[in-house]
């Protein structure tokens, strides 16, 4: 079970945070602090694993950012690799080519996009058109809804003149 | 409209806490958006609800409290439209979490918005349950997602089976309603509601072993059909990484196989085939053929797999091992460590590779490595191991000294029974590693050298050699500082030469200039330096001619400011100064330290398992042995050494009947003296001598009972030896008792009450019991001696643990110092402390006595107060004698033993009691 997911920079600031088991709000900023302590340090040819209060945290560093997922002990480090990259390839395609900045700007939406890709610390979909699919979907709902309410404004404006 | 809110866009207030330079500007940008959000919510107002919450949820990321912000959650779950519920559903997953109580609330909408009609609602709301629900809704809502399983929708179907795995890790007990709608997901095609479903049945088989049951029965086949037909599949665009058809799906099944193919030949023996096909067919140039290479290796190893399995599996461990891929690396060491116990030889076979992976530059892998090579070390291999990890512990990385130490320490001593090469082993370590030594380890080691004659000058030689080249070690210090007081003269007389020293001339003031050296380097620790000064203590007794230089040295520490130190000093310089006649029978070499029962209390202090068998926690009760370890790691060996050996010469010097000298004594230094007195006892508890019989049996109350007796470390020779005469002298000792409880007691009942008065609870909680035993001297009706003994009944050990008292004005009250100031968990030991209670008014009006405990848990203080009483007689009575007149040396003397056993109960509280 993946436990949380975190996204960090380089510089060590929090861009995604996404706890799937209870941490107290104090434990979280404790638990960042300490992994990007961890993680940063590391050189590029180690390897993407670090143990951490008995559980593992799998790695891995896009450009500027760093993609952590905390897991059991026992799980599948190469699966969480994979599927690290499944998200990213998954952000990758909503936002054309990501950067941090439309992560930064878009938080929100990459959160629709994560929570399209686990619940429960588990993972729901290995489809990423699906999940490009659905998440459309739902920008489209919100669009839609929009518009309305403007047009309805609208509306409301051109009948009070 | 409000004229905060309408303010800034979302993107600006990123904009603007971005360009902040300095995390003031930053605080401030964050405050006035605050205050913009909070006044936006006490007016109500709609329009920005939803930016509102946006702007809170990336305040939240950059870790500023936003708990003013829950409530906008709820209300916009409950709004109608689909952009509302949606940001409002992912700031209640952001800003809160299962435990706060705000989540009850919106149970209900959930409740609404699954049952809706629009299937994109339903997906937020099955998300917000799997995410962050508590046991409670899930107990509410599992009816809910358990339709919506059957629900026409794979989306839905999927995130439903998700939401189930919560429900089920919550609330075990609702898994049985799940079992038969999670096995007929796996008859869908979807690959989505195939992976959710595949893990509900993980989960289910966690959960209950009727559902691993009816899984394996039922789904085995259907699984092993998923495997086949997804592992044989053409090129799917959709789902294609790396050339493989979705692997995640691979895993998730593999990973259900190994469940349920474990202890179970008939499901095993079905999935061999597409196991072998696995093993053979996945490529492995690339991560995804080899995260399912990994879990089919685990599932191979997992299940009754055939011997051919077996082999094919080892095999690919053996090409992972040798990747130059680290993840890949990493991955095969943690394999193998699953693997020892399936097949020894196999993993036997790589010690090598193993070995070299210690020394990797990677803290991941050097970490895994080591735990391996500690599973794989034997009588065979050991000596071997043990080089090459000794070798690389002179050139690792700081950071790793620490668990490497940890874990040589660990093999060396379980392989120890070569002594030489068990003291070179960790003379090497303590030299090379010496801070990272922990305190047991290096106690073992005093114990065992103690244990060692013939090797006893061998290592003080060794240590002497090691710390004139570095007095860096702060553990190598203590023991050659140790040594070389215990053992000085087998130092420079080069007693127990071996043929494969070198030899080295010491002279009796280049042993005091090192042991001086160590004691006046500045980083040295308090403990250290103390270790020193008894040292050279005993150097002063062994080289008498060095004396006056030693008390010298001692002099100069008087006025330190460490309390600990200045005693010490003071102390020692009156011993060399003032009782030159004693003092060689004071500071002979410590008495042979009993090893069996060190080890053994150690594993008891170490394993912390209640479960451990009374017997061996009671074998702790030696003497000596406990007081290496019992004062909280204050006391260190040299120090025992000390206080048999003080209250040695305080026999030695007094004449009179111990009985009276040592009235005011707490038991524990009376047990070191009965020890010590007769010397043809051996020093394990427990042995009584016939002479002191007699005083101790003086009070029937001091008669312990088992609690007492396999609870007390120091003293628990006390009670049996009290037990053991009782029968010969039972008619006098009563009425000197009855003297003194004769408010309520009456005399023709007496055999049977002095059962009763053996040993009182004076104090029981939920955590914490008080046991008093009492014990009185005919010629002083007035004092009682009272001997507390504390027993911890929760799981937790304490610390800081004081005890308090406080009695009425016409009660005198002196408290002795407490064995211990720790108190292990679930009675695993005990604190031990005396009291003298001198009754002023005796026989006008009885004993009674507020107590007060203060410890710590878990870091955590705790203050437990009660009235010590006696169960059957509302409260004690007993009277007490005062001695008033001890004697100044042994005053003295009682200073000294008394410094080393913490002291910290010596100032009373009697500011809590109201009369």
């Amino acid at each position: 079970m993946i436990h949380f997911v975190l996204l960090i920079s380089r510089q060590g600031k929090v861009r995604l945070t996404k706890w799937y088991s209870p941490y107290a709000q104090k434990e979280r900023s404790k638990v960042i602090r300490e992994l990007s302590g961890h993680i940063l340090i590391r050189g590029p040819k180690l390897c993407n694993f670090v143990e951490w209060r008995g559980y593992k945290v799998v790695y891995r560093r896009y450009a500027s950012l760093y993609f952590c997922m905390c897991i059991d002990a026992n799980d599948n480090e190469l699966e969480v690799l994979e599927i690290i990259h499944h998200f990213v390839e998954i952000l990758d395609r909503y936002f054309g080519s990501v950067c941090e900045l439309d992560l930064i700007f878009n938080f929100h939406k990459a959160y629709y996009i994560l929570d399209e890709v686990l619940i429960a610390g588990e993972l729901q979909e290995s489809s990423k058109k699906n999940v490009a699919r659905l998440v459309a979907a739902q920008d489209s709902l919100v669009e839609a809804a929009k518009e309305e309410s403007n047009s309805i404004s609208n509306i409301i404006a051109q009948a009070a003149k | 409209m409000n004229p905060f809110s309408s303010g800034t866009r979302l993107r600006d207030m990123i904009r603007s806490i971005r360009a902040c330079k300095t995390a003031a500007e930053e605080r401030a940008v964050v405050r006035k958006e605050c205050a913009a959000i909070r006044a936006a919510i006490s007016e109500n107002d709609q329009d920005y609800r939803h930016r509102n919450l946006a702007k809170l949820m990336f305040i939240h990321m950059l870790g500023y409290p936003t708990h003013f912000g829950q409530m906008e959650c709820l209300k916009l779950i409950a709004a109608s439209g689909f952009p509302e519920k949606r940001i409002g559903y992912l700031g209640l997953m952001l800003l809160l979490d299962e435990r706060q109580e705000v989540l009850m609330l919106v149970t209900n909408s959930l409740k609404q918005d699954l049952n809706h009609s629009n299937q994109y609602i339903v997906g937020l709301a099955l998300c917000a349950l799997g995410n962050i629900c508590s046991a409670e809704m899930a107990r509410d809502l599992a009816p809910e997602v358990e339709r919506l399983l059957n629900s026409r929708d794979p989306n839905i179907k999927k995130k439903a089976a998700l939401c189930s795995i919560r429900i089920i890790r919550k609330v075990p007990d609702l898994s049985e309603n799940f079992m038969y709608p999670a096995a007929s997901l796996l008859k869908e095609k979807h690959h989505g509601v195939l992976i959710s479903g595949v893990q509900l049945c993980i989960e289910l088989c966690k959960a209950s072993k009727d559902s691993l049951d009816h899984i394996r029965r039922n789904c085995t086949d259907v699984l092993v059909r998923i495997l086949k037909d997804v592992s044989n599949s053409s090129y799917a665009p959709e789902y294609d990484i790396a050339g493989i058809t979705d692997p995640f799906l691979h895993i998730r099944v593999l990973r259900i196989l190994r469940i349920l193919g474990q202890g179970d030949a008939d499901s095993s023996e079905t999935m061999n085939d597409i196991l072998a096909q696995v093993a053979t067919k996945t490529e492995s140039n690339k991560n995804a053929g080899n995260a399912i290479l990994y879990e089919c290796v685990e599932t191979i190893m997992g299940i009754e797999a055939t011997s051919g399995l077996r082999v094919l599996a080892i095999n690919i461990l053996g090409r992972f091992l040798s990747n130059r891929d680290n993840n890949i690396r990493y991955v095969a060491l943690n394999i193998l460590m699953r693997a020892i116990s399936v097949d020894t030889q196999a993993v036997q076979r790589h010690r090598t590779t193993i070995l070299e992976c210690v020394k990797d530059t990677d803290a991941s892998i050097r970490k895994r490595a080591l735990e391996l090579v500690f599973l794989l070390v034997n009588d065979t291999n050991a000596k071997h191991l043990i080089k090459e990890l000794v070798d690389y512990l002179q050139v690792s990385d700081p950071d790793f000294k620490e668990d490497l130490t940890a874990k040589i320490c660990l093999i060396v001593e379980k392989f120890s029974q070569d002594k030489l090469w068990y003291l070179d082993q960790m003379f090497k370590v303590l030299s090379l590693a010496g801070n990272f030594v922990k305190d047991d380890v290096w106690h073992a080691l005093i114990v065992a050298i103690s244990n060692a004659p013939d090797l006893q000058g061998y290592s003080v030689r060794l240590l002497y050699s090691a710390l004139q080249a570095s007095l860096e070690q702060e553990s190598l210090v203590r023991v050659a500082v140790w040594c070389i007081g215990e053992y000085g003269e087998m130092l420079v007389n080069n007693v127990g030469f071996l043929d494969s020293e070198e030899p080295i001339t010491v002279t009796e003031s280049d042993a005091i200039d090192l042991v001086e050296l160590a004691l006046k380097r500045h980083t040295t620790d308090t403990t250290t330096r103390a270790m020193c000064l008894v040292s050279l203590l005993k150097l002063s007794s062994r080289f008498p001619p060095t004396s006056e230089r030693v008390k010298g040295i001692v002099t100069q520490h008087k006025g330190n400011v460490e309390l600990e130190l200045q005693q010490r000093s003071i102390e020692f310089a009156s011993i060399i100064q003032r009782h030159t006649g004693i003092k060689s029978t004071l500071l002979e070499r410590m008495p042979v330290l009993d090893e069996a029962s060190y080890l053994s209390k150690r594993a008891g202090s170490t394993e912390k398992t209640a479960s451990g068998d009374p017997k061996s926690t009671a074998s702790g009760d030696s003497k000596i042995t406990s007081s290496v370890k019992v004062p909280n790691g204050v006391a260190k060996p040299p120090t025992t050494a000390a206080i048999p050996n003080l209250i040695d010469f305080s026999i030695d010097d007094a004449p009179v009947p111990p009985t009276s000298t040592t009235a005011s004594e707490p038991p524990n230094f009376m047990m070191d003296l009965i020890d010590i007195n007769l010397p043809s006892s051996p020093p394990s508890g427990g042995e009584p001598a016939p002479v002191i019989n007699r005083n101790i049996i003086d009070d029937l109350l001091s008669i312990g009972t088992s609690p007492v007796e396999n609870g007390l470390p120091a003293s628990s020779s006390f009670p049996t030896i009290a037990k053991s005469t009782v029968p010969e002298t039972k008619p006098a000792p009563v009425s000197d008792l009855l003297d003194g409880l004769s408010l309520s007691l009456d005399s023709s009942s007496s055999p049977s009450r002095e059962e009763e008065h053996k040993s009182i609870t004076a104090f029981q909680s939920g955590n914490l019991k008080i046991t008093f035993s009492f014990r009185k001297q005919p010629e002083k009706l007035q004092a009682t001696l009272i001997h507390a003994t504390f027993t911890n009944l929760s799981s937790n050990a304490y610390t800081n643990f004081i005890f308090q008292a406080a009695v009425p004005k016409f009660i005198q009250l002196h408290l002795d110092p407490a064995s211990s100031n720790t108190l292990p968990a679930n009675g695993n030991g005990t604190i031990t402390q005396s009291l003298t209670l001198t009754n002023t008014q005796h026989g006008q009006k009885p004993l009674a006595m507020r107590i007060r405990m203060s410890y710590k848990v878990n870091n955590e203080e705790k203050l437990e107060q009660g009235q010590a009483e006696n169960k059957e007689r509302k409260t004690f009575s007993l009277s007490i004698a005062f001695s008033s007149d001890s004697h100044s040396v042994e005053r003295e003397l009682f200073a000294v033993a008394s410094h080393f056993l913490l002291s910290s109960s010596f100032e009373l509280v009697p500011r809590f009691y109201k009369p």
